[in-house]
């Protein structure tokens, strides 16, 4: 049966030729909507672990509370000791500590008097030559004017402020803030550079400058706000055994200052999100396979007005209609794992072109730089390799199984008289 | 006027009643002008507190202990003030704060700060800030001290307050720039010295608390040795403000209440 279904369908092209078509087009769009998506939710995981969540993240139990305001108050102390107790326990990770904080930003007269003051967002990390936070936060290529904070005491600051208070490079600018413990904090600080960060909240008012300044001006020695750790890739339940494995030996819920392990998808509503995107996904195919289902039934129809003598003669000679209907099911899975199979293996290769030559949006995104990648990239999957085989396969047979039920309306009686013979 | 007519009427009736309801209508009328007799003028009251607690200047020394919630911190303060609307005070401990200095002129508020050499004037939202991390804003420190300048006072009960017999106070502002609506205070009948306060916003809400824990009597003034301060919308046991040392009705020289006395 199944050479006979074969030779059928090769010889003639026209049974199998527009439905392999369709099945094939549909196939491929799944495979590079689906690949396309994966690259993109990679993507988010990326920007949103270098920027902000870390694959995993550590903070006390008191800032976990009110992490929306980052309250570097209860921030994490000791974390010369901490650094190193995680370096020893997971050496394949990278750690790094950061201090978010707000404050006033003052820039004086040449009497040493308040000429004009804005409201800032702070954020201090590991500037040095050796960290890779210059690399996380493409700082590099965020820099309008200026250059990175290299000396002491020199601070980045957003572009849009520094245009709104007059402040040219190299002003010595003071920044108000208060210490951990509430003390009243200024320090003066050179300004080395400008910077476009990409984010509307940011632009508006927002510095940077190296973590031993800020620990500094805020009193926060072997302190921090956050410290965010960093896998080589990406592994989500990785990241949520060693968050597990973390919190049962160092979190004390009676301690609001014992440090919890948050993995990136429990932060930012990242799980939610993740979630929104499956279902996302799932609903596409659900359409796709719907939408090609009525094509391959409308191609069914055509396909059995077409063979209604064939089929006819088969009654005649005394095949059973349950029969005649079953092969034609069994020829619409053959037409559906060839579709399949072709439109994969398509579909296969422009996700990897999309994965690796991606498609670069900077024009879109002159002034984000720091914040988003500008080159928007697929990922394959194994997953992609089978993904297509659910609405090619389906829709064919679903197709087939509608189209053909008007095989049983056929009456035997009147053959002879349909065939003409 | 209303009064006069109402008692006329009270006068009728009691001459028309037997003498029995007179005596009990003599009675409810005794208790009744006793009562009315029993408050006195929120006004007179609050006059007597800033009698008993305001002076052409002084010259303190004092502590500000702050009850984080990371552990405790001690501020020692040294304190000029000239009336309502002048006042420089410098730290003097820990070393991370010595040398810091505020100087209030009128409604505005200097800061300086030795490790930045830097004059700050604080003004608009950021007066809403705490002062050194303690439960105090600036904008409190900034406030006029005098209570008849800015509130209506009216007597509104009695309570006990750590053993001492207090006027409940209940303080109107009078004044748009007034840094809270409404005050409630327990004044010291005998001392006219406000024992715990209680600070409202607009909206009713119910923002800090002031309770004084010790006082001392300096010549004829009785003066708050150790007060608490707490904002109630934040967690922690407040800010302690003791003070060690106190001088009324002093020499001091004007050229501390300038700008260029933060520098020196």
């Amino acid at each position: 049966m199944f050479k006979f279904l074969t030779k059928g369908l090769l010889r003639d092209r026209t049974r199998s030729f527009f439905p392999i078509l369709v099945i094939s087009a549909g196939v491929m769009l799944t495979v590079v909507v689906y690949s396309w998506l994966m690259g993109f939710l990679t993507m988010t995981i990326h920007e949103n672990a270098r920027f902000e969540t870390g694959h995993v993240k550590i903070v006390t139990r008191a800032y976990h509370e009110m992490i929306d305001q980052k309250p570097f108050d209860l921030g994490i102390i000791g974390i010369k000791e901490m650094k190193a107790e995680l370096q020893k326990e997971y050496p394949e990770m990278t750690w790094l500590p950061r201090i978010y904080f707000g404050g006033l930003l003052d820039l004086p007269d040449e009497k040493g008097e308040t000429k004009t003051q804005g409201e800032v967002m702070g954020m201090a990390v590991d500037l040095s030559s050796n960290s890779k936070e210059c690399e996380l936060l493409n700082l590099d290529k965020a820099i309008y004017t200026g250059k990175l904070p290299q000396e002491n005491r020199e601070i980045l600051i957003s572009h849009e402020l520094a245009e709104k208070l007059g402040i040219k490079l190299n002003d010595k600018v003071t920044i108000i803030s208060s210490t951990m413990y509430g003390s009243m904090a200024m320090q003066n600080f050179t300004v080395s550079g400008t910077v476009i960060f990409g984010m509307m909240g940011m632009d508006r008012g927002a510095v940077i400058t190296d973590i031993s300044d800020a620990q500094l001006l805020l009193d926060m020695e072997d302190a921090a706000s956050e410290i965010l750790g960093f896998l080589p890739l990406y592994n989500e339940e990785q990241t949520m055994i060693i968050a597990d494995n973390f919190n049962k030996k160092f979190s004390d819920e009676s301690d609001e200052f014992s440090p919890v392990m948050l993995p990136l998808i429990s932060q930012n509503n990242l799980e939610i999100m993740l979630s929104m995107i499956d279902e996302r996904m799932g609903m596409f195919i659900f359409i796709f396979v719907f939408l090609m289902s009525l094509v391959l039934w409308n191609s069914g129809l055509m396909n059995g007005i077409r063979r209604y003598g064939e089929v006819g003669v088969r009654l005649a000679i005394g095949e059973s209609k349950g029969h005649i209907y079953r092969s034609m099911i069994l020829e619409s899975l053959f037409i559906g794992v060839a579709g399949t199979v072709i439109g994969t293996m398509i579909g296969l290769i422009f996700s990897y072109i999309l994965q690796y030559v991606g498609i670069d949006i900077s024009s879109l995104m002159r002034d984000t730089k720091m914040i988003m990648s500008t080159t928007m990239r697929a990922q394959v999957t194994p997953v992609s390799y089978y993904i297509g085989f659910l609405p090619g396969v389906l829709s064919s047979v679903i197709g087939a199984m509608i189209s053909g039920i008007g095989i049983y309306k056929r009456n035997t009686a009147q053959l002879f008289k349909e065939l003409e013979i | 006027m209303k009064k006069h007519i109402h008692l006329e009427k009270v006068y009728k009736i009691f001459l028309s009643a037997i003498p029995f309801q007179r005596l009990v209508l003599l009675f409810f009328i005794l208790m009744t002008n006793s009562l009315y007799a029993e408050f006195p003028d929120g006004n007179e009251l609050i006059r007597k507190v800033d009698e008993n607690m305001y002076s052409r200047n002084a010259i303190s020394t004092s502590r500000m202990i702050v009850h984080g919630r990371r552990g405790s911190r001690t501020m020692e303060i040294k304190s000029w003030t000239e009336g309502d609307n002048q006042s420089f005070s410098e730290y003097l401990s820990p070393p991370r704060d010595a040398g810091t200095k505020m100087l209030k002129l009128e409604d505005k508020l200097w800061i300086y700060n030795p490790s930045s050499d830097r004059t700050i004037q604080i003004s608009g939202h950021m007066l809403r800030q705490s002062v050194m991390g303690s439960d105090l804003s600036y904008e409190d420190m900034m406030e006029e001290n005098e209570l008849t300048k800015i509130y209506n006072a009216k007597v509104t009960g009695e309570e006990i307050i750590s053993e001492r017999d207090c006027w409940i106070v209940l303080l109107t502002a009078k004044v748009e720039d007034a840094a809270y609506q409404t005050k409630k205070v327990w004044i010291d009948k005998e001392r006219c010295l406000p024992l715990r306060e209680e600070r409202f916003g607009k909206s009713g809400k119910l923002l800090k608390t002031t309770e004084i824990k010790e006082v001392f009597k300096i010549g004829k003034r009785w003066y708050p040795q150790n007060m608490v301060f707490k904002d109630v919308l934040k967690k922690g046991k407040g800010t302690e403000f003791i003070i060690d040392s106190i001088e009324f009705d002093v020499e001091i020289p004007k050229a501390i209440f300038s700008k260029a006395s933060l520098r020196k």
